[in-house]
């Protein structure tokens, strides 16, 4: 174990790795993250070393593990190096042909590689992939690149040298001010000003300071803080220790979702090699300096990645927020000094010091520097997590990179910044987007969850969707979110339900407004958002579930119902026999038909008919 | 398991001085797959804090049960990205062939239901969890075969 307790030692230490490695160097990297497992990259990852074994090739060509590289769409995703020859979908049954072809002969393999779905052309290399090629991948720059488990990697990859130049050639204030001049904001969602925030924690009296990452990533549709920490652990590790010698803190703590447990694993790693290395815990990097940090788990509650009741949760007590002020950089953890940054901000901040501000700030808008991660998801075809600058717009978001929408359906409106945030109509593809276009159109930046809806998307059940989740999260301690939201839902509800009445609308709006102007923390201060866009983009559909007594997307339970196509229909029984309620009934070889009084719209009898007989009207 | 009052002594200390309560409560959920009120009666003289602070935590949090759980949760992933791709029929599929609502467990003490907010792994949606193993782009079907094997190894278990 090699311990450096010096800025000449790191960088010794990286120069040696640097020259023993071959960029030639034959290898094979396996998408290890969450959602690749998902789809079985174990078993290729564990089938690979096997086939390689047995080929006697093991020790000639690395199988690395690593973290998630965004398209997730297309997973597992392999990609064999030196080439960089990326394939899809790999299944273990593809491994001995991979072996067999590609790694003894160098040949490709025609069903593997990417196929541009409108061009039809054939994309053999990871980085010409258009997902790719639009994107500008910085905080995720070696996200698919590294182990995430191996230290040496992210040494070699200029890892703690922002550390190493922080703590040898910067003064707090001068890292303080780079961090404000890179005009970095907070990426959870809010997006104050790092910079600032961080002097308000230096400057604040107290002789104990803590830093906290909230990596409570709790939106429903978001998943770039877990793809981080599974992915790059140390690149969060690094920036918290920069961030901590800034505010002169010696503690710090990462508060993580208990639903994401390869995170865990994989921080714990990076926390276990830095402490080994000497780059957290007593004299960091010889520098005189001690900061150690640890962890805590989330027990399940969206309100706690909220900052005050994130603390109440760390000191042990249920996760309800405070009133502010005092504002955490005053009285925050046991009642000292505290900052606190989500994790995307951390892990923006190597990149700041060790490339510098200037870097940093030469993409993005006037207000909104550097780049933004989003999460693609619901109905787009490239679903998977991208970085792109600030000022994009959400067309090129959606379909340069997104791909567009599969199966010929129309793009209705992208969900963005969770059950916080709003959706964007059509007419507005054009947005840029920063921080204040999307607050301008009801919307917020939030943590980056977008979600794509088409015209199979029925607005009002996903606003109602969005209400239900953040009323079963509401903490209960204030009144208007309490019962404010459990009012609307209930309207909501009744709307989907059929049973809306004239002025349901002008209630919500009026209602959510309230809930937003006197709600105690921020889930109730945005809790309203994906009603009162939707209501403001997408009222005709509000209408034609409250008049008309009609779901124009066919999704409400209450306002459709299922139809067996007699035609269609062959009489093979498999709806009748999977019927829940037993409301199909039919002989067998002749058509079925629906008993529309007993069905409960569950949509079964739909997803398992092999003949599309089953039509909703 | 029964609960085992010298067990609970040993995971507070391995916690150490200035143990969080609910690091504490989470080891216990971990073991038994609920918090036995004795645990939780222990629990609150040995933190020195009222039993009624204790409850409000155990309550409070969603991976905490009152009850005893099944040997096996099944989680159904219903964040927006799922929602939207049908997350709604694979449970209403799950709670039709197990008997049971979310939150609750199979009268064998084998299965417990649960939905979950979102698992992060958006693009694969629908998504089921079978204990720690994902599934991804779930349909009816394909839940219905991971029950089969999911019931032929709990079988297998007993």
């Amino acid at each position: 174990m090699i311990e450096l307790r010096s800025p000449q030692a790191l960088a010794d230490y990286r120069q040696r790795l640097r020259v023993a490695a071959d960029p030639q160097q034959r290898r094979i990297r396996v998408c290890d993250g969450t959602g690749c497992r998902a789809l079985g990259s174990r078993k290729v990852l564990a089938c690979l070393q096997e086939t390689l074994r047995e080929a006697g090739l093991a020790d000639e060509i690395e199988v690395i593990p690593t973290g998630c590289p965004g398209f997730c769409e297309l997973g597992p995703l392999i990609t064999i190096d030196p080439e960089g020859i990326a394939y899809n979908k790999v299944s273990v049954d593809d491994v001995p042909a991979i072996v067999a072809k590609t790694i003894t002969k160098g040949e490709i393999i025609d069903g593997l590689v990417f196929v541009d779905p409108v061009t039809e052309q054939i994309i053999i290399h990871d980085n010409e992939l258009p997902f790719y090629t639009k994107q500008m991948r910085r905080v995720l720059e070696l996200n698919g690149e590294i182990d995430p488990t191996n230290f040496e990697d992210y040494i070699a990859h200029s890892g703690y040298d922002a550390l190493s130049k922080a703590l040898w050639e910067m003064t707090p204030e001068q890292v303080i001010e780079e961090v404000d001049q890179s005009g970095l904001r907070g990426r959870g969602g809010a997006g104050f000003p790092t910079g600032l925030k961080w002097r308000f924690c230096r400057e604040s009296p107290g002789d104990v300071k803590y830093i906290i990452c909230n990596a409570d990533e709790g939106d429903p549709g978001a998943f770039m803080d877990r793809s981080i920490l599974e992915g790059n652990p140390h690149s969060v590790v690094e920036g918290t220790i920069v961030g901590a010698y800034a505010m002169n803190a010696t503690q710090g703590y990462v508060y993580i979702r208990n639903e994401y447990p390869l995170a865990v694993q994989n921080l714990t790693i990076a926390l276990k090699q830095a402490r080994e290395h000497g780059l957290l815990g007593r004299d960091i990097l010889g520098s005189g300096f001690d900061f150690d940090i640890n962890i805590r788990i989330g027990s399940g509650a969206f309100v706690c990645g909220e900052e005050t009741a994130l603390m109440a949760s760390i000191e042990g007590r249920i996760g309800e927020p405070q009133p502010r002020p005092p504002y955490p950089a005053q009285s925050g953890l046991w009642g000292k000094p505290t900052n606190i940054n989500n994790v995307k901000t951390w892990a923006n901040i190597p990149l700041v010091i060790r490339k510098g501000s200037d870097w940093f700030a030469s993409v993005g808008t006037d207000k909104s520097k550097g780049t933004m991660i989003f999460s693609l998801v619901g109905k787009i075809r490239n679903t998977g997590l991208v970085e792109v600058p600030m000022g994009i717009s959400l067309g090129e978001l959606i379909y340069d990179i997104g791909g567009g929408i599969p199966g010929g359906k129309e793009f209705k409106a992208a969900q963005i910044g969770g059950p916080s945030g709003g959706c964007i109509p059509k007419e507005h593809l054009d947005v840029t987007i920063d921080y204040e276009s999307l607050i301008e159109l009801g919307a917020i930046m939030g943590s980056g969850g977008l979600v794509v809806a088409d015209e199979d998307t029925c607005m009002v059940d996903l606003a109602r969707y969005f209400l239900n989740f953040t009323q079963e999260e509401s903490c209960g301690k204030c009144v208007p979110c309490r019962i404010g939201t459990r009012a609307m839902l209930e309207t909501l509800e009744r709307i989907c339900a059929g049973r809306g009445r004239e002025g349901d609308i002008e209630y919500l709006i009026e209602i959510g407004q309230e809930v937003k102007r006197s709600s105690l923390c921020a889930l109730g201060g945005t809790a309203p958002n994906p009603v009162l866009t939707t209501i403001r983009y997408f009222r005709d559909e509000y209408e034609a579930h409250i008049y008309d007594k009609r779901c124009p997307a066919k999704v409400c339970k209450g306002l459709i119902t299922y139809e067996i196509i007699t035609e269609l229909c062959t009489g093979c029984t498999i709806c009748a026999r999977n019927c829940p309620v037993s409301a199909i009934s039919g002989e067998k070889g002749q058509p079925h038909v629906i008993d529309p009084e007993s069905c409960t719209r569950c949509g079964v009898c739909r997803s398992l008919c092999n003949f599309d007989a089953i039509a909703v009207h | 398991m029964d609960f085992e009052p010298s067990e609970l002594a040993e995971t507070i200390e391995k916690n150490g001085e200035g143990a969080s309560l609910i690091s504490v409560l989470e080891e216990i959920q971990a073991r038994y797959r609920y918090l036995p009120q004795a645990a939780m009666v222990l629990v609150s003289e040995r933190f020195g804090v009222p039993l009624s602070q204790v409850y409000s935590v155990a309550t409070f949090y969603h991976s905490f049960s009152l009850t005893p759980r099944g040997k096996h949760t099944i989680s159904v992933c219903t964040g927006t990205a799922c929602h939207v791709r049908g997350a709604v029929q694979v449970l209403n599929r799950l709670e039709t062939t197990l008997g049971v609502q979310p939150n609750e467990t199979t009268l064998d003490r084998q299965f417990t239901l649960q939905t979950v907010n979102c698992l992060g792994c958006c693009a694969l949606g629908p998504v089921v969890v079978l204990d720690s193993e994902y599934e991804g782009q779930v349909t009816t079907r394909k839940v219905d075969k991971l029950l089969k094997r999911a019931m032929r190894q709990a079988g297998g278990d007993q």
